[in-house]
């Protein structure tokens, strides 16, 4: 009985020893902020950039106008966009790595991870230098003949896209990657032995349980680029505006601290929309 | 490996019907993993004909499963040919070939339920939502798994996801059915209670089984007949009594039950009886219409449970040769006594003698001086 007692008791302090810390720093450097951001889109932008401390839903009223609802329509496309292609592309990319041979197959992941080791900015640069007018993709097709005048690929919503899905591709690949190198491959030779064709074994056996590390990786991918900001800006110019580059430019351009919170707010709530479906999918797929 | 007697004491359907799988001189050739190259199956041909239980058997690794999988078509063949009812399946995919697996591992579909996973090969058949459900509930009826359906795999045990696996294929009603040690994750009890109730259910179904294993008691009393495989090659094929009685050599002698294997030279040949010279003895065998010359090294296989231990004052039985030894070792095993008589300097023989009664697991002690009898036409005279 005494026994038992103490040790529940150690167990308590040990709980607290341990969750303290953390529950301090996340309360502080994440649920503070997020409060005051949510505060400060209730407020007024004074005349000088400074934030009045007067109630109002005048922020979130604006963001109905059809430029704002354009804005927040584009940059739902984009991800979507985004998201889709990485897929596509990332799924076969991973199922590739996820059957070769073991040395040769952690050189792989390696080589998805490396991006990684270099700067976002010096990346998307590298991208410019590709798409400029006098860029390498102009200057090739120029020099095979292939197109008389250069292709204006900067400053499109292709460029932005392109640059989203070199930029999130490894956060799609490596829990597709997880999921796929768990799949025990010998359920698609039971498939086939009982009569599906490769497609359809894919459909029905492989697709449904490589399903977590799809939504996983469409989560991972389209959280970021709902939100992107660097990349639409280097790669869309003035043309192609995101909700990431609106948040921006209201806190640091506009100085618009009540209206970007705004924004902030709402791309929280569409995140959190899709983090719902992910839980939801992921609590009754992985079994 | 000519033998007179029919040992089969099956009739087979070799008349009229044409072989349910023929394996025509197929070799199977895999890159190893330093770039050298595994022939994990060379030179197989065997006959399978419709109805059969038919059993690869062998150590682990000499190519059981790549023949199976070469005959559902998972592997194709670096050479020769599979045919399947007179059909040649050249490189025909897995899902067009009239044959289904249970897999070793069972393969079930996790995130299907037990119906789902029956009626899979149907729907990918095309066949009608309503004869779907009475052939998937007939076909778990069959397995003895009623009121299963809607069960996940992972919540049946290791004996109830075989029975899944087996009706999955069974419902398809395939030519031939391949079983790849479909009980090897069994407990033994189940395994010998799975076993009668797989012949069962072969009989009712009738459709042809080729079945793999290396556990050798498993394949004798399941199979019509029986391949037995060691490094890639077919050493013999036969009903199990005909392996058991007349192994062609002297690894399946070995591998199928228990055997005295000594090494000698022929000393003397008397038509049928030769006389092996054996570290001192000479031992009497039988050759079997094989052709051995005096001097030849060969080996003298004889059973354990086809000598018999007598007094060295008792009358040995007429016909029968017999031999002095030692008894060296006694181990009561129940049903029969085993011993280990010293016959020569090295040579010993293992013997078997039943219980019969219950003073008999008593009746010789070690140290004692016995005869060993056997009718030599029962010892074998293997070569090579
Ligand atoms: N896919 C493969 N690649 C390379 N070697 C293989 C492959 N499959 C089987 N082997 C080799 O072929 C031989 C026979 O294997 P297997 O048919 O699985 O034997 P068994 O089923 O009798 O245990 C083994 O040496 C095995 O290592
Ligand atoms: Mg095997």
């Amino acid at each position: 009985m005494h026994e038992s007692l103490s040790r529940r008791r150690g167990h308590r302090a040990q709980f607290w020893f341990l969750f303290t810390p953390g529950a301090f720093w996340l309360g502080f450097f994440f649920l503070l902020p997020l409060l005051i951001v949510l505060v400060y889109s209730f407020f007024t932008r004074g005349p000088y950039g400074n934030v009045i401390y007067r109630w109002t839903a005048d922020n979130y009223a604006r963001l109905l106008n059809p430029i704002y609802f354009q804005i927040f329509w584009q940059s739902l496309w984009m991800a979507v966009t985004t998201t889709v292609i990485s897929l596509l592309v990332g799924y076969p990319l991973a199922y590739y790595i996820a059957r070769q041979r073991q040395p040769w197959r952690n050189v792989l992941l390696l080589l998805v991870i490396i991006p990684f080791w270099t700067n976002f900015l010096v990346r998307t640069y590298a991208i410019m230098v590709l798409f400029r007018t006098e860029g390498v993709v102009n200057a090739v097709l120029q020099g095979l003949g292939v197109i008389q005048e250069p292709l204006q690929i900067m400053y499109t919503p292709f460029a932005v896209t392109f640059g989203l899905v070199y930029g999130y591709l490894p956060f799609m690949v490596l829990p597709l990657y997880a999921s796929i190198e768990k799949f025990d491959f010998s359920l698609i030779e039971a498939a086939q032995d009982l009569g599906a064709n490769g497609w359809r074994s894919f459909l029905r056996v492989m697709l449904p349980l490589t399903l977590p590390g799809i939504v996983a990786g469409c989560i991972l991918v389209f959280i970021p680029a709902i939100g992107a900001f660097v990349t639409p800006d280097l790669l869309g110019g003035a043309k192609t505006m995101m909700i990431g580059n609106l948040t921006q430019q209201q806190f640091l351009k506009a100085r618009n601290w009540p209206f970007g919170s705004a924004v902030s707010i709402s791309l929280m709530v569409i995140v959190s929309i899709a983090a719902w479906i992910y839980f939801r999918y992921g609590e009754e797929e992985m079994l | 490996m000519a033998q007179s007697v029919d040992l089969s004491g099956r009739e087979l359907r070799t008349s009229t019907a044409l072989p349910a799988v023929e394996v025509r001189e197929v070799t199977k050739v895999f890159p190893g993993p330093h770039g050298e190259t595994v022939v994990a199956v060379e030179d197989v041909t065997l006959t399978i004909q419709e109805g059969e239980f038919f059993s690869l058997l062998g150590p682990s690794g000499c190519g059981k499963t790549t023949t199976l999988r070469m005959i559902a078509g998972f592997e194709l063949p670096t050479r020769g040919e599979i045919w399947i009812h007179g059909r040649p399946m050249g490189s025909t995919p897995p899902y067009r070939r009239p044959v289904n697996t249970v897999f070793q591992n069972y393969a079930l579909f996790p995130h299907m339920t037990i119906y789902e996973n029956v009626a899979f090969g149907l729907e990918m058949e095309g066949v009608p939502k309503d004869e779907i459900r009475r052939r998937v509930l007939e076909v778990l009826e069959l397995v003895r798994l009623p009121g299963m359906e809607s069960r996940r795999p992972r919540q049946l045990s290791g004996g109830q996801q075989q029975r899944v696996a087996l009706a999955r294929a069974l419902v398809k009603q395939p030519e031939v059915l391949l079983l790849d040690e479909p009980l090897g994750a069994l407990d033994l009890k189940l395994r010998k209670a799975m076993q009668l109730e797989l012949k069962h259910i072969q009989h009712r179904v009738g459709i042809t089984f080729i079945y793999v294993t290396h556990d050798q008691e498993e394949a004798l009393t399941m199979s019509d007949r029986i391949a037995v495989m060691d490094r890639g090659q077919v050493l013999q094929v036969g009903a199990p009594a005909e392996i058991y009685e007349a192994p062609v050599n002297r690894f399946v002698a070995d591998f199928i039950g228990e055997s005295n294997l000594l090494e000698g030279q022929i000393a003397r040949l008397e038509g049928e009886r030769a006389l092996i010279y054996v570290d001192g003895v000479e031992l009497a065998a039988h050759r079997h219409a094989q052709e051995v010359q005096l001097h030849q090294a060969v080996t003298f296989a004889l059973r354990p449970e086809k000598i018999s231990l007598l007094a060295t004052t008792a009358e040995v039985a007429p016909g029968h040769v017999s031999v002095t030894g030692v008894v060296e070792e006694r181990v009561y095993i129940g049903t029969d006594t085993r011993y280990m008589v010293r016959i020569g300097d090295q040579a010993q023989l293992v013997v078997r003698m039943q219980n019969l009664t219950h003073q008999d697991a008593d009746h010789f002690q070690p140290g004692d001086r016995v005869q060993l009898s056997w009718d030599p036409a029962v010892a074998r005279v293997l070569v090579e």
